[in-house]
């Protein structure tokens, strides 16, 4: 197979894994200050995906995209230390409050810029657990798209032989290029960051950072090495149709927020009675736990 | 998420040192090589960011990996079949976690692709990669061969060899022989050069050999016929792939059950001489093993914050009488000795390596170019205090990791006797710590010159004369109340031992320790001076235990008289 250009769909997420007592704010939305911002867990497990086509496909890159504020060129350095060729910010305030649908126009329109042969996701975010993003974008751009793959089991030509991990077991199917493949938290773990590329992608920067930044010798060291230019791309890059981006191009609208606190009861023993089953029915309906 | 350098201020705080920015200089040439290489440094405050940051992909290295891989790894232990050795499991996963992060070869030249990073940092990663897995430490801490190859191997060597050791390859350092122990003089490897192949060809028995089916080995050998004692012997760099070598069987250990422990015999095994003849135990071995007991610190030290980890864990959690072990006092006695021997030693530890560093820079500098004057002898300064300090460190390092694993079991009470907890391993793991790499007492021999040739009272008199905070100052006067009877120790021996041979050696571990006492105390109050949470009770606690051990000391050497010589011996 020739060399792949790859786009690895990635997103910064507030650690949820961390939840405690302070995770939502009083107004119901996720406090993102209370927890660190990681590289979404499933996003990995995707650049890992398309790491290791690099390592099989000789002269192929990998690229990161992500949408979010300018925080989340992290996640693109977090990339290029474990191998990436680099990555795409897509920034802006129009894209503040997009639901997938507005999320997934809004990548679909970069990519449509970077025309790339494979997208690689993660499954879903942990902070929305959608799992929508990924289809989405496939359906947008009217390619094929590969659900919970775990692996690339075969480089055809023009085309990935994928190992899909479904409710009944493990699917392989064939899938021609370009494609979307979307990856499941039981592919293999990324691979570590790489000392040699962490001292060196260190000192990647987007522009506005180079901007913000008082040490001048960074910015110095990126105007002669283009590697570490982290492309920053605004809404006039992609050229979308503005009423599809942001809050206004998302349908999505949260009625009511409830915070769920889950606590362990002690356990009950029951003997099986018509009875007392009657009675759990009745008291797992009450606590909405079914029905 | 574990990490082992984030969760430990100590690691942290030793890139604050003054001593970095000359660490930093000499290690990086004056950054000669920022342009030829993406990944060096551009200046000072660039490289310290880079060795923070390595620290920290090594410190989740040793924290996710190695330490979930250490109870399955101490279980399967290694494979010894036919006449090769297979690692347990999980070693080839840290294996392949560590070439992953492209940590190996972590303080080669860059020309070899390693990553040119100080000593202080690879003693570092020792440590973390310790506090995980003891005996993983073994096998990754070899790379030490590799740094001497690079001090004393040819340019054609070096470019041989260097790269594969950072390409992930092992190491094994072949010494010990059935009949040469702590007397490696005693060497019989026969080395002979054989005209018709045009090589040096190894014929003998190796034992006790660590990694021995390592992909590598450096071997000390007899090359020249007739000798038997040290000057006869040469050093060789054998490589796995040319054969010749079997693994005659593997030891059944009570620790470090990761690390396989070989014995070899060599037939016509084809080795490259390093070096000159009849310098191998001589000059080669002895900087090799300098290296190695500096790398057994390291070891020890993970050790120590192993076990005390584990035992602060469980007396948080574990209830007697209503409440927390840990709210008891004779529990907490324990622990806050066991923080403040482990931030002691580990002060100790990181000095030594920045006097190690320091001198051999200047050394291999020396090897460019000729020194200044002013070089030469800050070389010779730090040479000086890095071969008294080196023993000293693995003296107590590795006496220290027994002590806490004991008292991490002590805690634990019945169920650390059980397997169901990690300071059972970690106990089995620490007790080969004092033996190998040179015994505690080989330790005491080594160190006693910089007793009575007075490298220890002058680092002391510095020590001393160094600024403290108006908090630490009551302490640092009782160290000076200390260092007067350590002094007159020391005096009284060395006056007994002018008329009476014998009296220095009966009492050299007191004088040895005292010294040790001495500077851990003085290093832990300069520490509490300049990060006063992190160090300031372990300093008061610390000066508290020396203040007893050399009363003791003083107390035995004062009322011993040369009578003592004869009881002693037989």
């Amino acid at each position: 197979m020739n060399a792949l250009n790859i786009v690895v769909l990635a997103k910064q997420v507030p650690d949820t894994r961390q939840v405690g007592k302070d995770a939502m704010t009083a107004e119901g939305t996720v406090n993102r200050a209370a927890l660190p911002a990681i590289f979404n867990p499933e996003d990995l497990n995707a650049l890992e995906l398309a790491l290791n086509l690099k390592d099989r496909i000789p002269g192929t890159k990998v690229h990161l995209l992500t949408m979010g504020p300018q925080r989340a060129a992290d996640i693109i350095r977090e990339a290029m230390y474990r191998g990436a060729d680099g990555g795409y910010l897509l920034s802006g305030r129009e894209f503040a409050g997009s639901d997938t649908l507005a999320t997934s126009y809004a990548l679909a329109c970069a990519l449509r810029k970077l025309n790339p042969d494979l997208i690689v996701a993660g499954r879903q975010a942990i902070d929305g657990d959608t799992a929508q993003v990924g289809p989405q974008v496939a359906e947008k751009l009217s390619l094929p798209q590969v659900t919970y793959a775990e692996e690339v089991v075969e480089v055809g030509d023009g085309s990935l032989t994928i190992r899909r991990h479904i409710d009944a077991g493990l699917e392989v199917v064939e899938c021609p290029l370009p494609a979307v493949i979307t990856v499941t938290g039981s592919a293999p773990e990324c691979r570590p960051r790489h000392a040699k590329r962490l001292m060196h992608y260190k000192s990647a920067r987007t522009a506005s950072e180079i901007a913000a930044e008082a040490d001048s010798l960074t910015a110095q060291r990126i105007a002669e090495k283009p590697e570490l230019h982290i492309a920053e791309w605004s809404i006039a890059d992609i050229d979308p149709d503005p009423t599809q981006l942001g809050l206004q191009g998302s349908p999505t609208k949260v009625k009511r927020i409830e915070n769920v606190v889950f606590q362990t009861k002690e356990a009950k023993r029951l003997h099986g009675t018509d009875e007392e089953l009657e009675a759990l029915i009745q008291e797992l309906i009450a606590a909405h736990t079914i029905g | 998420m574990a990490n082992f350098y984030l969760d430990n201020k100590d690691l942290q705080i030793q890139f604050e040192h003054p001593l970095m920015q000359r660490i930093i200089l000499l290690r990086e040439r004056n950054f000669a090589e920022k342009t030829q290489y993406d990944y060096a440094p551009q200046n000072e405050a660039d490289a310290l960011d880079s060795y923070q940051r390595v620290m920290e992909l090594a410190g989740e290295i040793c924290g996710e990996v190695i330490a979930a891989n250490a109870e399955g790894v101490d279980l399967e232990g290694p494979h010894h079949e036919g006449d090769r050795v297979s690692y347990a499991s999980g070693t080839v996963e840290n294996l392949k976690a560590m070439q992953a992060a492209g940590l190996d070869g972590m303080s080669l030249p860059r020309r070899f692709g390693g990553l040119n990073l100080p000593l202080i940092a690879s003693i570092m990663t020792n440590e973390m990669i310790a506090r995980a897995d003891a005996g993983f430490q073994n096998v990754w801490g070899l790379q030490d061969c590799a740094e001497t190859l690079n001090e004393f191997g040819s340019e054609e060597q070096k470019e041989r060899f260097l790269q594969r050791t950072v390409a992930g390859e092992t190491w094994s350092m072949a010494l010990t022989e059935p009949d040469a122990g702590s007397d490696l003089g005693a060497v019989m490897l026969k080395a002979c050069w054989c005209e018709e192949r045009n090589t040096w060809l190894l014929n003998g028995v190796k034992r006790f050999i660590t990694n021995g089916d390592g992909d590598l080995s450096l071997v000390l050998a007899r090359t020249e016929e007739g000798t038997s004692d040290a000057r006869g012997l040469s050093m060789f760099i054998y490589d796995k792939k040319s054969g010749g070598v079997k693994v005659r069987r593997i030891e059944h250990k009570l620790g470090i059950k990761g690390s396989p422990t070989c014995e070899l015999v060599y037939t016509d095994a084809p080795a490259e001489l390093v070096g000159d003849r009849r310098m191998g135990l001589i000059k080669y071995v002895m900087s090799l093993m300098n290296a190695a007991r500096l790398g057994i610190g390291a070891q020890s030290v993970g050790t120590c914050e192993a076990a005390y980890q584990e035992a602060l864990k469980y007396a948080q959690e574990r209830q007697q009488f209503g409440k927390p072990i840990i709210e008891f006092t004779a529990v907490n006695v324990l622990l806050k000795e066991m923080r403040a021997k482990t931030q002691g030693v580990r002060a100790l530890l990181y000095e030594t390596a920045r006097f190690v560093e320091i001198y051999k820079q200047l050394e291999s500098k020396s090897k460019e170019r000729r020194l200044e004057p002013d070089e030469r002898q800050e070389m010779k300064f730090y040479n000086r205090l890095a071969d008294g300090f080196t023993p000293m460190v693995k003296l107590f390092a590795s006496e220290y990791a027994n002590q806490a694993a004991y008292d991490a079991i002590q805690i634990h009470g019945g169920s650390g006797y059980m397997k169901d907890y990690a300071c059972e391993r970690i106990y089995r793991d620490a007790r080969i710590m004092t033996i190998y790499e040179g015994t505690s007492q080989l330790q005491v021999v080594a160190a006693i010159n910089a007793v009575t040739k007075g490298t220890y009272a002058e680092q002391i008199a510095r020590y001393a004369a160094e600024e403290y905070s108006i908090a630490i100052q009551p302490l640092a006067k009782r160290l000076a109340k200390l260092n007067e009877h350590y002094t007159e120790m020391v005096e009284r021996v060395s006056q007994i031992e002018q008329e009476h041979i014998g009296f220095k050696e009966l009492h050299a571990r007191r004088l040895v320790e005292s010294a040790g006492y001495l500077l851990m105390g003085y290093l832990l109050a300069r520490e509490a001076s300049r990060h006063t949470n992190q160090y300031s009770e372990s300093a008061e606690i610390f000066c508290q235990l020396a203040e007893g051990k050399i009363a003791e000391a003083y107390t035995r050497i004062k009322h011993s008289t040369a009578e003592d010589i004869a009881r002693y011996n037989r």
